[in-house]
């Protein structure tokens, strides 16, 4: 196929998947097909509940779906046990959470290494990287820290460390500012346009438009389903005299 | 823009140039940048109405400027406009007057209007985005009409998300 389009890091198609807990089956995902190219920053938003958290577990590998498949980097997934699908996490798929889920009684600089090294990377190499990484996202002198005794928005920045240390082709954030502030909400949409300028490829979940905005296409998701697709280029010019009505001067 | 440039006065006076500047340095570049035409007709304006008063002032090689200072009643104006609170922002009614009327015309879907209308929030949110990050980060009052915009943005993002979920089903 002749195609000058960069190539697709993740492909699914079909994808279903229904939680089966008390009370009626849930409907998380029905039916979705995706696809996101190399150097694309992806967001999904949609309401919570709509199944957006899912959609991207079952792409990370940290759900199975009832049906339909995932290719990575043109790969499929559909055979992967368990342990392959840990290892796909620490080399072509870097996840951050809402939660952080760094390993608390951990340092800062053994949470960032330590996929590293579990990756098989030397320990003087993992240290270099490390020290790379969290100086990039203004962390130094946080090596030492324990997570607890950081802010959130410290803590998603070495959560964002951890998911970049094996330079993944493939960046998954689930809600990455959902228990941050304002302040730290505009931080991680800023690290994660930068990340993302440098090439890095993006798919993020979130329900917060301004963090969504980030990106250079917007999926929206309802109830399980993709409704829109939409590329943002930023580019509409204002027909108003105002950035938009709330900007507007009135005479 | 009436208050504003005599809110601007009530520092000391100033001639309508200096006004353009003074403004557009406090908003920052998210503000529309404030035409100098229009500043000095609102001007002319505000000194028919007593509310301003201006003086010539001989420049040397140029024509004259004219500098302004406020006036007592301009003063009292001013009281006024910081006692009254503003009305709250409304619904884009064109947007809801579609989105009502849709299902009769058989012209246009709703679920396709919520659409079109998210992409274009989502692109202005994106300019915003992008405003507030070329802007100087210690401009705390841009900064702070920026993010105005943009939580008004999400409250209709928000908004349009209700709407489909209502109307999806039917």
């Amino acid at each position: 196929m002749s195609d000058d389009r960069p190539a697709e890091v993740l492909r699914a198609e079909g994808l279903v998947k229904t939680h089966h807990g008390e009370g009626a089956p849930a409907h998380a995902v029905r039916g979705v097909d995706l696809s996101v190219r190399r150097g694309e920053f992806v967001a999904i938003t949609g309401p919570s509940g709509a199944g957006k958290s899912t959609l991207l577990h079952l792409l990370g590998g940290l759900q199975r779906p009832d049906a339909g498949s995932i290719r990575l980097d043109g790969t499929s997934t559909d055979a992967y046990t368990e342990a392959r699908w840990a290892v796909e996490r620490r080399t072509r798929i870097g996840i951050v959470f809402q939660f952080f889920n760094l390993v608390s009684s951990l340092s800062v600089a053994d949470n960032v290494e330590l996929p590293a090294l579990l990756a098989g990377v030397p320990p003087k190499k993992a240290r270099a990287e490390r020290a790379r990484l969290l100086s990039e996202l203004g962390l130094e002198g946080k090596e030492r820290s324990m997570p607890g005794e950081l802010s959130g928005g410290e803590q998603q920045r070495v959560a964002l460390a951890r998911a970049l240390v094996n330079h993944p082709p493939l960046l998954l954030a689930d809600e990455p500012a959902g228990s941050l502030d304002s302040k730290g909400t505009r931080e991680v949409m800023r690290l994660l346009s930068r990340f993302h300028q440098r090439g890095q490829t993006i798919l993020l979940v979130t329900h917060d438009a301004r963090l969504a905005s980030a990106a250079d296409r917007v999926i929206s998701f309802f109830d399980g389903r993709i409704v829109d697709d939409a590329r943002l280029d930023g580019g509409t010019p204002p027909r108003r005299a105002g950035i938009s009505g709330v900007l507007e001067l009135r005479d | 823009m009436r208050l504003p440039l005599l809110a601007l006065l009530a520092r000391g006076p100033a001639h309508g140039y200096e006004l353009k500047q003074d403004l557009e340095q406090l908003l920052g570049s998210a503000y529309p940048q404030p035409n100098v035409g229009q500043i000095y007709v609102t001007l002319g304006r505000l000194e028919k109405q007593g509310l301003i008063e201006g003086e010539d002032v001989e420049q040397s090689g140029r024509p004259n400027k004219k500098v302004y200072h406020l006036t007592d009643s301009g003063r009292e104006a001013l009281r006024v406009w910081f006692a009254e609170p503003e009305d709250e922002p409304r619904v884009r009614d064109e947007f809801f007057m579609k989105l009502a009327l849709a299902p009769r015309t058989g012209l246009a879907d709703q679920i396709a209007l919520i659409n079109l209308q998210r992409r274009q929030y989502l692109n202005t949110m994106r300019q915003l985005s992008r405003l507030a990050s070329a802007e100087d980060r210690d401009n705390r009052i841009a900064h702070l009409l920026i993010e105005g915009a943009m939580l008004h943005l999400q409250a209709d993002l928000d908004w349009l998300e209700r709407c489909q979920e209502e109307l999806e089903d039917l």
